[in-house]
């Protein structure tokens, strides 16, 4: 019963931290519709600024006034994030916004390294708390019982700024009708700007508060944001209670999870989180989004054409040079061109959901991975041959998509997204902890081809049969009734429906597909490299896919293969610089705010400018 | 005190409104008057700046606000009550008004809460309610008071008879006709000719985004060929 209790009373106090982050998150979403990625950036970033400013002050009015501190200065920080990135992409597409988060997390990650050096930081003990207090004999520490008691405080001010002050009755009204708010004559930039500074000074608290239990490190960022969009989607995204018993519950499950089931302590949250979004699609105290609320926005989509006799044969062209080029240059040639093949299939599977079906996925690691783990666990466990395991790895990805996406297509918009991610971070976390069958940490390694292909030259040939064979079924599907059917329920769900589409049917065939070809990508990837390990299902797998999609164009169909190409490339010679994440992150931020139709379609552009295309022309 | 030229606005490539031009005097009620689709609700939102005009100006108490933010031409003292209401249904009557709140203005009427409940008992009555659990000609009297709590000196109202029970009709023409008395000016858009003619002093037709018509009521009915090519079904 004492250690029952002892453990409830950790998984409260462990809440209040998380509570603070997420409410902070679910705020920015509610007003701002942004799904800010890099929350869990200014959490980290609270916890450094705090450290700092802990060894500054003195005493336990310096500990507690750090921790106020922090979350002005975290605001602060959110600020100018806002006012530089997002303001020039509140009216994009979402996809936008979210890209432009990912860049604000490596530059903050960066930034983060330069500053304060790649060791952790252990966090001060909290001044007058910093031994333990027996409750039915088990040792509780003392601080644990002051977050316990201070969280409800911070809860309930939040509480009253929203529900009592004018600020909160705008943030309130603003949540649900932009527009009508601005016509009211209340400046909607600076109600944005302050709600950001909110959320991000809230993120900072959180970070700064559960310093003298955790410390601080480089990892912070991604480690809670997997956790605090958990708490949002169980809680309801802008329901401030919901956080709280979201909170709670993830926090409480975590530690009896640690107890009782120490093996599965990661998918654990995420069952709990799939279970209640089965049950309640919207979490447990959110309400319904607004159907077209979070889709396709801003200019009218360019109808896509087949690419013509020109565009074809330039295409030819340059695969017969890929083909050939190998042969004549260095080894190294080759092996990195199967890799950039390998991901150009990768991203164009992705760009088949995104592009053509607006299906924003958030976790399409999970059968990228998926497929390097079918193939990988099929050598290592039942000595199946390469041949057999590389046409397993497809069927079982496209498998899990079907299973997946019967589930995440029941939503839309961020909660579709949220909840791709929440299942391939499921994936992840059952490839982390079931160290028996998949290896845990240490992957599987040790899986080459078989003796035929151990050549690199050779394995090129294979990658570049398979994903150019890959990348052009897509293609064909894209140009076949099947193709319009799934932009139908991209442009318009309800119209499609009216016409005889069933809309749902189609988005999931399309997500099959895509994971199926995902899967083909991780299952060569893994005899490229001779091994899987789980970060191939972590979301800055997920992540790179989006980004390279994004730079590529989403908005043209050969945006993927492009953007794949360019990035697999250019991060080959961008990983050999130390501060290579803060360099991305300013490329990709500067791409979202000024070329913000990426390489293809920026490329198209400049085309009709000199006249080199007719602007009714379609490129590929 | 407020005048359109030559405003040209569209929906994406969709030309809405040509070259249309209007005025509006000080204390007058206009009614603005055509089928579906003739581009009556763009024009007030083409004045809001709701949708920003391709080319031509608009002009309100001698300021060019072509171009501004909507929230810029609010402050300005033009007040939107825009056609589907918009109330904010989470929010209670009371926090409804709140929103709409904006500072006093020389040029306009002071409007308090109690003020706005005396002009419309009904939402005296239910101060305390959500949005969504009033009913349509309840939560059109919200939004046209949340838009009085602005202190505007001039207000576009878009169909305020919509989709309302006869009987509040009446009641929201009275209202209209007691602003207007007050000094307040006016630009309304109606399909309920009946109502326009019992609170506006002035008619303007519009069809497809051009005017064919403006004057008074007597002119209008002394001009049958108007009513039977813009207006008669």
């Amino acid at each position: 019963m004492g250690l029952f209790i002892a453990q409830l009373l950790t998984g409260l106090a462990n809440a209040g931290a998380l509570f603070m982050v997420a409410s902070g998150l679910s705020l920015i979403f509610g007003v701002t519709r942004i799904v800010n990625f890099a929350h869990g950036s200014f959490y980290m970033l609270g916890a450094y600024v705090g450290y700092t400013l802990m060894q500054v002050l003195p005493g336990a009015f310096g500990f507690w006034g750090a921790i106020l501190l922090t979350g002005v200065v975290v605001g602060l920080v959110g600020v100018i994030v806002e006012i530089l990135v997002l303001r020039p992409v509140y009216r994009a597409p979402e996809l936008f916004q979210l890209v432009a988060t990912f860049g604000v997390i490596l530059v903050i990650q960066d930034l983060a390294l330069m500053i304060w050096g790649p060791q952790d930081l252990l966090g001060p003990r909290a001044p007058g708390l910093k031994g333990i207090v027996r409750i039915m004999g088990e040792p509780v520490p003392k601080y644990d019982l002051a977050l316990i008691a201070i969280t409800p405080f911070v809860a309930l001010a939040l509480w009253w700024l929203i529900a009592r002050t004018r600020v909160g009755i705008l943030v309130r009204a603003a949540t649900q009708d932009r527009e009508m708010v601005g016509a009211l004559g209340v400046n909607q930039s600076w109600l944005f700007t302050g709600v950001f500074f909110l959320g991000c000074a809230l993120a900072g608290l959180g970070g700064a508060v559960q310093l003298p239990k955790g410390g601080a490190d480089l990892l912070m960022d991604f480690n809670i944001l997997a956790s605090i969009f958990v708490v949002v989607v169980i809680g309801g995204m802008g329901s401030l209670p919901g956080a709280y018993l979201a909170a709670v519950l993830v926090s409480v499950l975590n530690v009896f999870g640690v107890t009782y089931l120490p093996q599965s302590t990661l998918v654990l949250m995420f069952v709990v989180m799939a279970l209640v979004l089965m049950i309640r699609p919207y979490g447990l105290l959110g309400r319904e989004e607004v159907a077209g609320d979070h889709g396709q926005s801003g200019e009218p989509e360019r109808p896509i054409k087949p690419a013509g006799a020109r565009v074809r044969l330039i295409v030819a062209a340059g695969l017969a040079v890929l083909a050939v080029v190998p042969l004549l240059a260095p080894s190294w040639i080759a092996i990195l061109a199967t890799d950039i093949l390998i991901f150009c299939l990768f991203a164009a599977s992705l760009h088949f959901l995104l592009g053509l079906g607006g299906l924003v996925s958030f976790g399409h690691a999970a059968f990228f991975g998926g497929g390097a783990y079918v193939a990988a666990l099929l050598v290592a466990h039942a000595g199946t041959p390469m041949e057999l395991a590389l046409l397993l790895a497809p069927l079982g990805a496209g498998l899990l998509a079907m299973i997946i996406g019967w589930v995440c297509l029941r939503l839309t918009g961020v909660y579709f997204a949220m909840l791709t991610l929440a299942f391939a971070q499921l994936l992840w976390s059952l490839a982390y902890q079931w160290g028996e069958v998949t290896g845990g940490d240490d992957g599987l390694v040790d899986i080459w081809p078989p003796d035929w292909a151990t050549s690199n030259l050779v394995f090129f040939y294979l990658t570049l049969v398979l994903c150019i064979g890959g990348i052009l079924a897509l293609r064909h599907a894209a140009h076949a009734p099947f193709g319009y059917a799934l932009r139908a329920a991209r442009d318009s769900a309800r119209q499609a429906e009216a016409t005889g589409i069933h809309t749902r049917a189609v988005q999931w065939v399309a997500f099959a597909l895509a994971g199926a070809m995902a899967g083909l990508a991780g299952g060569l990837f893994v005899f490229a490299k001779g091994s899987v390990f789980p970060n191939e299902l972590e979301i800055t797998r997920s992540f790179d896919a989006l980004i390279v999609v994004f730079l590529g164009g989403v908005k043209t169909l050969s945006g993927g293969v492009v953007g794949g190409a360019v990035f697999e490339s250019a991060k080959d010679m961008l990983t050999r610089f130390e501060y290579w994440r803060l360099a991305l992150g300013l490329t990709i931020i500067a791409v979202v705010v000024l070329a913000p139709e990426g390489i293809v379609g920026g490329l198209r552009r400049l085309g009709e400018r000199i006249g080199l295309l007719r602007p009714s022309e379609q490129e590929t | 005190m407020l005048e359109l030229a030559q405003i040209n606005s569209f929906y994406g490539k969709a030309h809405v409104l040509r070259a249309l031009s209007l005025q509006v005097s000080r204390g007058q009620v206009v009614a603005l008057l055509g089928r579906n689709g003739a581009g009556k609700t763009t024009t007030l939102k083409s004045i809001m700046q709701l949708v920003v005009p391709r080319s031509g100006r608009v002009r309100f108490n001698g300021a060019d606000i072509t171009g501004w933010p909507a929230h810029r031409v609010a402050r300005a003292g033009l007040g939107y009550v825009p056609e589907e209401r918009r109330i904010f249904t989470d929010l209670t009557v009371l926090e409804n008004l709140e929103v709409g709140r904006q500072k006093p203005r020389q040029d306009a009427a002071i409007w308090s809460r109690d003020a706005l409940f005396e002009l419309f008992p009904n939402l005296a009555e239910r101060r305390h309610n959500r949005g969504r659990d009033l009913s349509g000609g309840e939560q059109q009297m919200l939004s046209i008071a949340r838009t009085l709590m602005g202190n505007p000196s001039c207000v576009l109202l878009d169909e305020p008879s919509e989709g309302i029970a006869p009987v509040i009709i009446e009641d929201m023409a009275r209202a209209i006709v007691q602003l207007r008395d007050q000094g307040l000016t006016v630009l309304l858009s109606e399909q309920n000719l009946h109502f326009a003619r019992a609170v506006a002093s002035r008619a303007v037709v519009l069809d497809r985004g051009t005017t064919r018509f403006s004057g008074s009521f007597a002119d209008l009915d002394a001009s049958p060929e108007i009513r039977d090519a813009w207006l008669s079904v």
